[in-house]
């Protein structure tokens, strides 16, 4: 047995400085990625501090950095009565208001956006290609275009300050449809003849094959729309002035009042943070459901 | 059980024409394969007949009656398609009672039909499993499955063998062949396979450009070729072509390269110099004996298979030519090897039509 050759002291000293390279490469990027973590977390983190001090530590203008005693009592306050001074509406009506809100646009933009998909990219019926392209342009008229008419019309209609006004003029979703047509061109065709012999009518195919295996799309799409609902503002700050009508994210932005009293900041951070939790909630349950779309493929 | 006719089937996709009438009568019980080139309307055919596309012409008419204006539904036929369309979410025993539950078949006679069927087809250790989780062959046999169990009067085969690799492709013929025979359901089986077309058909349809070119047994599609393309398409390596006149009062003809070749079995109606094409198998090709005058082959490639040889090369006036020779001690490429083409082996044409060419009745 000979020693192996070619590992020299002179070879050693070569492969610890590359690893020294590769460390300090390494470093490198992780300081900066850790340094960009920092950045969209410092708001976060102040906006959690602050819900618990009280009202004066902010109020005289301190950034506390480190949590106080008073997280209890604020969230207490805001949860039941409602944040800033004017505690207009608790946060659990505007969180059950924004809650079923954006679940209502989620829900119907998908059941709407699949039918009109499952039309579009599976019958051929006159002037397909012409709904196909009116559903695309709407994509160029968002809500803030067509807000005056869609008042109005809201108004004819007499639905301003209910639940159906706010979310009805929000629910077509020419995206969703879009992507969902592009998931069921994907379909073979094969899928469609096989269930037209086995006597599979439109719908039944529609419930039995297209919509399980769209289910990851739509856990996908359902995130996606739930935080696009949630953050409404313009259209919830129009059509409702009724206050236990009130979303959290119109109500937050009210809370902050101008003049020469003194804001509650603590109340209306903590408003702010328990405004967080739901999309949050949201988007850590339903990751799963991503992961297992991605990992195990059904087709 | 049933019998199909079609009468005159035509097709155009716009202005396109694909099938060019199509008529067909197939015997309760038989299984009718249709083979043809890639492109030929096969399919179409097919889907014709399962009623997923609506003919341009004619009539589809199953035990007798006008099927044609029904819905696939409402045909009571059972398809099996290349790529399975075994719906990815659904468990096989799902996949398979899909059809009967639509059906409204009572759940137990489901459960009953469904598990008889996979011990038929020997699935049943399967049936909680999904689509992805089955190896090609196991699919190929849930999708006759969901077929079988629907007992339909019709099944519909769309060359349903060509994901499979080849040993496996062979298994599953001999077993579709004995599960059609022993369920005696008419079928209709779609394939571009030549060999898989004379293994399983009772009768083939031999189809060129939309037109059936020969419906036939396998043995007399093989024997007596209609037309010169279902010559050269049926049988392996493809038959030899060579031009040649009519001569000897229609009893011989002249080959362009010389030799006269007399008919075993009597004269061929046309003037003297009629255009021929003359049809010889590889296989029926003799090499000459010693004093025996065969035609020169100058061989330039050998493929020796063990049990025999086939040999490519080209004849005296240029025309390629393969003979298949029994034996592993033929000639090497660039040896000349003198043939005989023995009378009886001869297939007469006409080169014009390329018609086939029967013997005038003596
Ligand atoms: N839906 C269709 N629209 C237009 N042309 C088609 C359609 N289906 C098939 N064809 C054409 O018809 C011809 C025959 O197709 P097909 O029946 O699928 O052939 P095969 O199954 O024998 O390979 C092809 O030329 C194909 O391009
Ligand atoms: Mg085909």
């Amino acid at each position: 047995m000979r020693a192996p050759e070619g590992i020299g002291p002179a070879e050693g000293r070569a492969a610890a400085a590359a690893r020294r390279r590769r460390l300090l490469d390494r470093a490198w990027t992780h300081g900066w990625l850790v340094l960009g973590v920092l950045v969209f977390a410092l708001p976060i983190w102040i906006t959690l501090v602050g819900s618990t001090h009280d009202a004066a530590t902010i109020g005289r203008g301190e950034v506390p950095l480190l949590p106080g005693h008073h997280a209890i009592g604020n969230y207490a306050t805001a949860w039941a009565e409602g944040g800033g001074r004017f505690r207009t509406t608790a946060a659990a009506v505007m969180l059950w208001n924004s809650a079923l809100m954006a679940l209502l646009i989620a829900a119907g933009k998908i059941a709407i956006s699949l039918l009109s998909a499952y039309a579009v990219a599976f019958f051929s019926f006159p002037g397909r290609m012409a709904f196909f392209w009116m559903i695309f342009l709407t994509l160029m008229l968002p809500v803030e275009v067509r807000i005056i008419p869609t008042f109005q019309v809201m108004v004819d209609l007499a639905l301003i300050n209910t639940m159906a006004g706010l979310v009805v003029p929000l629910v077509a979703s020419a995206t969703a449809t879009l992507l969902f047509r592009q998931f069921f061109l994907t379909i073979p065709d094969e899928y469609v003849e096989a269930a037209k012999m086995d006597g599979a009518g439109p719908l039944r195919f529609f419930r039995d094959v297209v919509v399980p295996l769209s289910v990851t799309n739509i856990a996908a799409l359902f995130v996606i729309l739930f935080i696009y609902g949630w953050n409404q503002y313009l259209w919830p700050l129009l059509v409702v002035n009724d206050s236990s009508l009130e979303t959290i994210v119109v109500g937050l932005s009210k809370m902050i009042g101008t003049g020469d009293a003194q804001n509650e900041w603590n109340t209306i951070m903590a408003t702010a943070v328990l405004a967080m939790l739901p999309p949050v909630a949201v988007v850590v349950l339903m990751q799963r459901w991503f992961v297992r779309g991605l990992t195990e493929t059904e087709k | 059980m049933a019998t199909l006719e079609l009468a005159g089937v035509r097709k155009s996709f716009g202005a396109v024409p694909v099938l060019h009438g199509i008529d067909l009568a197939v015997a309760d019980g038989e299984m009718v394969v249709i083979v043809g080139a890639s492109g030929c309307g096969k399919s179409t055919l097919l889907r014709i007949v399962a009623g997923l596309e609506t003919p341009t012409g004619g009539r589809v008419l199953i035990d007798g009656r006008d099927v044609t204006p029904l819905e696939p539904a409402d045909r009571d036929i059972a398809m099996v398609f290349q790529n399975y369309a075994l719906y990815p979410h659904m468990s096989v025993f799902d996949n398979m009672a899909y059809g009967l539950k639509i059906r409204r078949v009572p759940r137990a006679e489901i459960r009953r039909r469904v598990q008889e069927t996979a011990e038929l087809l020997g699935i049943s250790a399967l049936l909680d499993r999904r689509p992805r989780q089955l190896s090609g062959g196991q699919r190929q046999r849930v999708a006759m499955g969901r077929a079988i169990v629907r007992e339909p009067r019709l099944f519909l085969f769309d060359e349903p063998l060509s994901n499979l690799d080849a040993k496996l492709r062979v298994q599953m013929r001999a077993e579709i062949r004995r599960l059609q025979r022993r369920l005696g359901v008419t079928s209709l089986f779609v394939t571009h396979d030549q060999t898989e077309a004379m293994t399983l058909g009772d009768r083939l349809v031999v189809m060129h450009q939309g037109r059936a070119a020969q419906i036939a047994t396998p043995m007399e599609v093989w024997a007596r070729p209609a037309d010169t393309y279902v010559a050269g398409f049926i049988g392996s390596p493809a038959m030899n072509f060579l031009e040649a006149r009519l001569a000897a009062e229609g009893r011989a003809a002249a080959l362009a390269a010389g030799p006269v070749l007399r008919f075993a079995d009597g004269a061929r109606p046309g003037p003297e110099g009629r255009r021929l094409v003359l049809g010889v198998r590889p296989e029926h090709v003799r090499a000459a004996a010693a004093g025996e005058d065969g035609i020169p082959l100058a061989v330039d490639l050998a493929e020796p298979l063990g049990s025999e040889t086939v040999l490519h090369g080209r004849l005296p006036g240029g025309e390629a030519f393969t003979a298949r020779l029994p034996g592993a001690g033929a000639p090497q490429a660039g040896t000349v090897l003198p043939l005989l083409l023995p009378a009886e082996a001869l297939h007469v044409f006409d080169a014009e039509t390329g018609r086939r060419l029967d013997p005038l009745p003596a």
